[in-house]
C-alpha cells in the first residue's frame, strides 16, 4: 500500500463519518414512523380525534350564514387549516413529550447514547417524524373536508406550506421540551391532555372565539396554538403570511428548542 | 487494602485510578482503582450498590467521576465520549428498545451509529437471531433479548465490552448460555469487563477481577490468587448438633472454627483433616457428612470484607 492509497482510505473514512450523522437520522424518522404505525391507539388519538372533531362541528356550522364569520370566509375554509394546527398541537403536547418521556423511562435513550447516538440526530429525527405524521393526518383532514362538508382548496397552498412547516417546528420543540422536563410517560400524558384540551377550546379551533368572555380570550391569546391557528387560516384563504403570529409562534419555536438543549436529559 | 497485581498483557484497555463519585452527600464510588488488560475477561464483583454500574458509567463517558482519573483505549471518557463510545460495546444493565422494534431494524439503525463497522446481517447469524430478524422486541424471550443486546453491543465492532449484569433475571439454563456468549465475544477478540454480583459467575470466568465493596475495589487478582491469598488452607465442613465444639480448636493443625446452625466449618492446613475426624471419633461423633469444601470468592469477600455477600 502506497502513501497515496492510506490517504485516499483516510478521505474516504472521513467522509464515511461526515455522512453518518445525517444518514443514521434518516434512519431513525423511517424506523419512528413504522413503529408510529404499529402503534394504533397514538395513531388514532393523532389523526381520528381532530377528523371527528371537524364532523361534529362541520355538522354544527357548516351553513351558518357568512357575515358572522371571521374574515366572511365559509366555515370549513376556517375549520380545515385551524384542524391542521391542532394535529401538529395534539403531536406536540401529547403524543412527543409521552414518546421521550417513556424512552427516557424504559431505558430505551440510555441505550441509544451509549451507542454514540447524539443529542441532535434524536431531536432533529423526533422533529421530522412529526413533520411527516402531521402532514399525513392533514392530507386526511383534507379530504374528509372536501368529501364531506365540499371544502375548498387552499388558495394560498405556498403560504400555507409555510407556515405549517413553522408550526411543525414550534410544536415538535415544545413536545421535545414538555418530554424533557416531564420525568415519566404517566405524567408527559397528563400534563398533554390538559394542555390540548384547553388549548383546544381556548385558540379558536372549537368554535368562534367571539363568543367567549375576554378573559377566556386573553388565556387563549397566551397558549401557542392560538398564534399558529390564525396564520394557517390566513393563509389557507389567500390573505397571504400573518406576520405578527407567525414571528410570535416562531419565537416560541425557537425558545423551546433553546431549552430544550439545556434541559434535555437521556436518563 | 487494595492489592493490584501486573496484568498477563502489557497493553491495558482500562485504567482507573482513584476514581470517586458522590451524589449530595451519598459517596456511590469512594475509590475505583483497577486496570484491565487488552484480551481479558475481567470482573467488577460485589453486591448490589456496591458502585459496580456507576464506576462502568464513568469508564464509558455516561458520568463525570468528581475526581480520579480514567483511560479507556488511551482516551479520556470525559473528553472524548463520543469518540469512545464507537470503539466500545455496552450491555446497560437497564435498558430497553422500543415495543415495536424489529430485531433486524434494531441492528440496522445501531450498526449506522457507528460507521465502518461490520454489516449487521452477519452478526445477526453469529448469535443466532436470523430467524427471529422480524419479530418485535417485546414478543421476544429473555434469552432471546439477551442475544440481541450482546448483538447490539458487538455491531460496531469494539475492542473493548461492558456488559453489565448480563445474567441477572435468567433462569439457571439461560444463564450458562449467557455464560457461553460471554467466552464468546472473548474468543473473538475483545476485551470484556463483566459486572456482575455472582461469585459464581466470576469465578467460572473472568480471568481477573476486582472485588468491590461499599463504592472501593477492596482486592484485585485472579480468582485462583485471590482464593490462594485470602482463603487458603483446608475447609473441613460437617454437621452436628453438640452444644460445645470448642474442644475442636485444640486439634492439631486446626486454625479457626465457625458454625452456622447445625453446619461445622474447621479451617486449618496440611492433614488437618484426619485430624479432626480422629478427634470426633474420640468425643464419640460420627457425622455422615464429613468432607473437604474448596474454598471460594464467597470465602475471599468474606475475609476481605468482614461481611458476607448478600445473594438475591
Amino acid at each position: 500500500m502506497d502513501v497515496g492509497d492510506t490517504a485516499h482510505g483516510v478521505a474516504r473514512q472521513e467522509a464515511v463519518r461526515r455522512m453518518a450523522g445525517p444518514r443514521l437520522a434518516l434512519k431513525l424518522v423511517w424506523i419512528e414512523v413504522k413503529l408510529f404505525v404499529r402503534e394504533p391507539i397514538t395513531m388514532m388519538f393523532t389523526f381520528l380525534l381532530p377528523l371527528l372533531i371537524l364532523v361534529v362541528l362541520g355538522g354544527i356550522f357548516a351553513d351558518r350564514p357568512l357575515e358572522d364569520q371571521y374574515r366572511n370566509i365559509p366555515m370549513m375554509d376556517y375549520y380545515v387549516p385551524a384542524y391542521m394546527a391542532l394535529v401538529l398541537a395534539s403531536l406536540g403536547t401529547i403524543s412527543l413529550p409521552v414518546h421521550l418521556a417513556n424512552y427516557r423511562e424504559r431505558g430505551v435513550l440510555r441505550r441509544f447514547r451509549a451507542s454514540g447516538m447524539q443529542e441532535w440526530a434524536l431531536l432533529v429525527s423526533q422533529t421530522l417524524v412529526s413533520l411527516v405524521i402531521a402532514v399525513i393526518g392533514s392530507v386526511l383532514l383534507f379530504a374528509l373536508g372536501v368529501l364531506a362538508f365540499d371544502a375548498g382548496m387552499a388558495k394560498g397552498s405556498g403560504d400555507v406550506a409555510v407556515t405549517f412547516t413553522i408550526g411543525a417546528f414550534t410544536f415538535s420543540a415544545l413536545g421535545m421540551l414538555l418530554g424533557s422536563v416531564l420525568p415519566t410517560a404517566r405524567a408527559a400524558q397528563a400534563v398533554g391532555m390538559l394542555l390540548w384540551f384547553v388549548m383546544m377550546f381556548l385558540s379558536g379551533t372549537d368554535g368562534p372565539l367571539d363568543l367567549m368572555p375576554a378573559w377566556l380570550l386573553n388565556i387563549g391569546k397566551a397558549l401557542p396554538l392560538y398564534h399558529l391557528v390564525l396564520p394557517m387560516v390566513d393563509a389557507w384563504n389567500g390573505f397571504g403570511i400573518n406576520v405578527l403570529h407567525t414571528l410570535i409562534t416562531v419565537a416560541v419555536g425557537v425558545a423551546a428548542a433553546a431549552l430544550t438543549f439545556r434541559l434535555f436529559r437521556w436518563d | 487494602m487494595a492489592v493490584e497485581r501486573a496484568a498477563p498483557s502489557t497493553e491495558l484497555v482500562v485504567i482507573a485510578r482513584a476514581l470517586r463519585k458522590t451524589y449530595r452527600e451519598v459517596v456511590a464510588v469512594a475509590d475505583a482503582t483497577f486496570s484491565v488488560a487488552r484480551g481479558e475477561i475481567f470482573g467488577l464483583l460485589g453486591p448490589n450498590g456496591a458502585g459496580k454500574t456507576t464506576t462502568v458509567e464513568m469508564l464509558q463517558g455516561l458520568r463525570r467521576p468528581d475526581s480520579g482519573e480514567a483511560r479507556v483505549l488511551a482516551l479520556d471518557p470525559r473528553e472524548r465520549a463520543l469518540a469512545l463510545r464507537r470503539r466500545i460495546g455496552c450491555q446497560l444493565q437497564q435498558s430497553a428498545l422500543p415495543d415495536h422494534i424489529r430485531v433486524w431494524e434494531a441492528l440496522d439503525l445501531f450498526s449506522s451509529l457507528t460507521p465502518g463497522g461490520r454489516d449487521w446481517r452477519s452478526v445477526m447469524g453469529e448469535w443466532g437471531l436470523g430467524d427471529k430478524a422480524k419479530a418485535a422486541f417485546h414478543s421476544l424471550s429473555g434469552g432471546q433479548r439477551q442475544r440481541l443486546f450482546v448483538a447490539l453491543a458487538l455491531v460496531n465492532e469494539p475492542e473493548l465490552v461492558f456488559l453489565d449484569e448480563m445474567t441477572t433475571g435468567l433462569d439457571p439454563a439461560a444463564r450458562r448460555d449467557a455464560w457461553g456468549l460471554i467466552r464468546e465475544i472473548r474468543d473473538r477478540g475483545a476485551t470484556v469487563v463483566l459486572v456482575t454480583h455472582f461469585m459464581e459467575e466470576a469465578e467460572r470466568l473472568c480471568d481477573r477481577v476486582a472485588i468491590v465493596d461499599a463504592g472501593r475495589v477492596v482486592a484485585t487478582g485472579s480468582p485462583q490468587g485471590l482464593i490462594g491469598e485470602y482463603a487458603g488452607g483446608v475447609h473441613v465442613v460437617f454437621t452436628a448438633d453438640a452444644p460445645d465444639l470448642a474442644w475442636l480448636t485444640d486439634v492439631p493443625h486446626v486454625t479457626s472454627v465457625q458454625r452456622h446452625g447445625p453446619r461445622v466449618e474447621v479451617l486449618g492446613g496440611g492433614p488437618v483433616l484426619a485430624h479432626v475426624a480422629a478427634a470426633l471419633l474420640a468425643h464419640g461423633l460420627e457425622p455422615a457428612d464429613l468432607h473437604l469444601e474448596e474454598p471460594t470468592l464467597e470465602d475471599v469477600f468474606l475475609h476481605v470484607t468482614g461481611h458476607v455477600m448478600r445473594e438475591d
